[in-house]
């Protein structure tokens, strides 16, 4: 009777771990790594227009003058241009949009707004990833929410899906 | 067309596996008739997964962007040989590897393998086509290496710059060998579970499997770790991230049944037990696996990452485990008892060395799975770090090192207190001084690192004890490989214990033409330029070095930026040195002007890898020296029937 116990003992731990690990499977946990940059001002920066006819963006002129979505795209960025549709519901419901575009080159930027609209007020040029990488940012796209005061108060990994849109303006909005 | 080649060559492969399962089975229960078939139907399914598989590289070299794997994860520009690594290095590609080298193993089985009763040997390869069929169901059905993209785009999405490095190329191969080779061990358990065929012919036959995946884990183990360590740029050389742990916990399991089926092969002892371990090493690498790649663990090594794929390899590890474990259940009862021997013997070394092995097993897959208990249970999100593993399996480590010292030095079946305790008197001489000198001459230390350090000498002097007294010529050569493996744990000990206690850090800002000192060493930041490689651009430092008064030397540590896809990482530049390595990473400039250096000197840092290299060594050694002793003895056979 003891032997038979032991002999069935590791089938019914490996029966309890598979049981748990179905569960954790079928209802994954929250999967989001908080952001270490959130609540954190912006670091200071100041990049060059990158396109004809838009300022570029400095982190001066953010502050002060109501929340803004920051956007880190890039033309050669596939997502980038898949989340457009996104951004511009988003610039329609009159949120202020301003762009970084990394590693960037004027004529295929022009292009890129050319074909996919232009949600943006300003777009700066940063051709070294140096702002991007300062704003805690390892990939495009990637969006961020700043408040009046120039804090950030969410970031987005990611491109934006038409899911993400009530939310970003609804954050943009609490950051009033 | 080479795709769909490929795919054709992969079902045909597939449909083999299940023929040899079903004729596996025919001939377990009792049809003598299509005995002969299971051999040539495992050599072809090799022959076609290797093709597959081939065609699959070809694919990649060629860059053939109308294939939707090619498409994402090569680039036209990438070097040779990371296109032709690329093949491996994203979740599809790994399972056609995966397929192959099962496949090959299953074949070399088939071939090879002659000391086996027949009907045990035809049970193990029907295991072995069982799983098979698992592996192929993947690529077949879930995630097809070779489909098609239309239209086909213009360039490749690169790889990951972090993976573009020559170890990372070869270090999934080595970790298959190893799981796969644990598959095989795993398969003759079942084979000899099926037959109740559970003695030493099982163990000599299973043996080389086991040695060879071991001796694989142990590659794959340290070069992981070397690789971490230098490609990082953290200066740290075990993090005890859920990868690392589902590829140590296999070599756990392994290590302990390399031990117990020695027992088994030439004491006829631990029948059950041997065929429990060689059940759980492979059930280590598939929940190893699993973890990884379902993503229910959150790591930073986690790649290939989809629940689906979760659920899919879920569902083979319940039906093999699960499957495997019943069966244990059923039959072992039946199986008949082995020898007895003493507590005080080899046997009973070797029993001590299984449970803390099987111990250390416990804790670290305990501290995997914690992370996620607690937030089943709690919500909360907490990560088990070096603490836990370090303070839980530390000193368990020690006393299994220990006891390594004591094991080789005992005879089987009996041995007296008073014999064992004069044999170590050296050794414990020499630990005892060890702890004092360490005590009196160096800087104080933590705990564990101190008796690390000190054990670590005595154990060096007790593992090529084995050999004095003995015509060293005559001496066989897996006793060799035993002695250079033990030795090479006494050496990785130390190493680990050094790093421990004597690194010098320095995280420094500093302008160009400033000097830091770090442990002997001064570093002068002479300049620091841009400097341009075939799919990075960087930030060169150039960092003169002086020893003392010794010569200047020069490194170079980068912060490179690679576009495809953008990334940024820190190249560090190490000097390596007989007595440690200096580690230098440059990282960011500070808005002064300043740049940041982190410098570290770490003493006898490389005796962790050294000691993992001669452990691997050890284990080669001793496969050597049990396939000749199979030659020779065939041989001998051979010439005594013709004489």
């Amino acid at each position: 009777m003891k032997r038979a116990v032991l002999l069935w003992a590791p089938l019914a731990l490996f029966i309890l771990l598979a049981t748990f690990m179905v569960l954790k499977l079928r209802n994954p946990g929250d999967q989001t790594i908080p952001s270490k940059m959130v609540n954190t001002p912006v670091p200071e920066f100041a990049l060059p227009a990158a396109a004809d006819g838009l300022p570029g963006v400095s982190s001066a002129a953010l502050a002060g003058k109501g929340p803004h979505l920051v956007n880190i795209f890039a033309s050669w960025c596939v997502p980038c241009a898949a989340e457009a549709p996104q951004l511009k519901a988003i610039a329609e419901a009159g949120v202020p949009i301003v762009g970084i575009a990394i590693r960037d080159r004027r004529p295929d930027l022009a292009e890129f707004l050319g074909r996919y609209g232009n949600p943006f007020r300003a777009i700066g040029a940063d051709d070294q990833s140096k702002v991007q990488l300062a704003l805690g940012s390892s990939g495009v796209p990637e969006s961020f929410v700043i408040d009046g005061k120039g804090v950030i108060r969410l970031q987005k990994i990611g491109p934006i899906n038409p899911d993400d849109v009530a939310s970003i303006i609804a954050a943009v909005q609490a950051a009033q | 067309m080479i795709a769909e080649a490929g795919l054709a060559a992969l079902w045909l492969g597939a449909a083999l596996c299940v023929l040899q399962l079903v004729v596996a089975i025919l001939v377990v229960r009792g049809d003598e008739t299509a005995n002969g078939l299971v051999r040539p139907v495992a050599a072809a399914q090799a022959v076609l997964t290797c093709l597959a598989f081939g065609l699959l590289i070809l694919l990649f070299v060629r860059v053939d962007l109308s294939v939707l794997l090619v498409a994402e994860n090569d680039h036209s520009e990438k070097p040779f040989l990371y296109r032709f690594a690329g093949a491996w290095g994203n979740h599809e590609g790994s399972m056609l590897m995966w397929v192959s080298i099962l496949a090959v193993a299953g074949a070399a089985v088939a071939l090879l393998e002659k000391r086996l009763e027949e009907r045990t040997l035809i049970a193990t390869l029907g295991g072995q086509a069982a799983i098979g069929i698992g592996f192929y169901a993947f690529p077949l059905f879930a995630s097809n290496p070779f489909a098609r993209l239309n239209p086909s785009p213009a360039e490749g999405q690169g790889l990951n710059p972090l993976l573009q490095d020559p170890g990372l190329a070869f270090h999934p191969p080595t970790l298959y060998l190893g799981y796969v080779g644990l598959s095989i061990a795993f398969s003759f358990a079942i084979g000899a579970l099926v037959t109740r065929d559970v003695g030493p012919a099982f163990a000599r036959a299973m043996r080389p499997w086991v040695l060879g995946a071991w001796i694989f884990l142990t590659l794959g183990i340290t070069a992981g770790s070397y690789w971490a360590y230098y490609e990082l740029g953290w200066g740290g050389w075990w993090f005890w991230d859920p990868v690392e742990n589902a590829s140590l916990m296999p070599w756990l399991a392994a290590t302990a049944l390399l031990h117990s089926v020695t027992v088994l092969a030439t004491r006829d002892g631990l029948r059950a037990w041997t065929v429990m371990l060689a059940v759980v090493a492979f059930s280590m690498s598939m929940i190893g696996t699993f973890l990884v790649r379902s993503g229910i663990l959150t790591s930073v090594h986690a790649f290939a990452v989809d629940p689906r794929r979760g659920s899919f390899l879920l569902a083979l590890l319940a039906l093999y485990i699960g499957g495997a474990l019943a069966l244990f259940a059923l039959r072992v009862g039946t199986v008949r008892e082995g020898s007895r021997f003493d507590a005080v013997s080899r046997e009973g070394a070797l029993v001590l060395n299984n449970l803390l092995l099987t111990v250390v097993l416990g804790i670290v897959l305990v501290g995997t799975l914690y992370p996620l208990i607690a937030e089943a249970l709690s919500g909360a999100k907490i990560s088990v770090g070096p603490p836990y593993f370090n303070s839980a399996a530390g000193p368990l480590a020690l006393i299994l090192v220990a006891v390594m010292g004591a094991g080789p030095m005992m005879r089987w079946r009996r041995e007296e207190l008073g014999v064992i305790a004069r044999r170590m008197a050296p050794a414990t001489a020499l630990v005892v001084f060890a702890l004092v000198a360490v005590k009196l001459v160096l800087p104080p230390m933590g705990l564990l690192p101190f008796l690390g350090l000190a054990l670590a000498f005595g154990v060096a002097l007790a593992s090529v004890a084995p050999l004095w007294g003995r015509n060293l010529r005559r001496t066989p050569l897996f006793t060799y490989g035993m002695v250079i493996a033990h030795l090479g744990i006494a050496v990785s000990l130390m190493g680990m214990a050094c790093d421990s206690a004597f690194t010098r850090e320095k995280l420094v800002a500093v302008a160009v033409g400033d000097s830091v000192p770090v442990g002997p060493f001064t570093v002068k930041l002479a300049s620091v330029a841009p400097n341009f490689g075939e799919n990075w651009e960087s930030m060169q430092a150039s960092l003169e070095i002086r020893r003392g008064n010794g010569a200047m030397f020069v490194l170079e540590p980068q912060a490179r930026a690679y576009w495809s896809p953008p990334t940024e990482t820190g190249e560090s530049a190490i000097s390596t040195r007989l007595d440690g390595q200096l580690y230098t990473v440059l990282g960011k400039q500070n808005d002064d002007g300043r740049w940041q250096l982190r410098l570290w000197w770490k003493p006898f840092v490389t005796f962790i890898w050294l000691g993992g290299a001669l452990v691997a060594i050890g284990g080669a050694l001793a496969l050597l020296g049990r396939i000749l002793r199979d030659v020779r003895a065939k041989k001998r056979e051979h010439e005594a029937a013709y004489a």
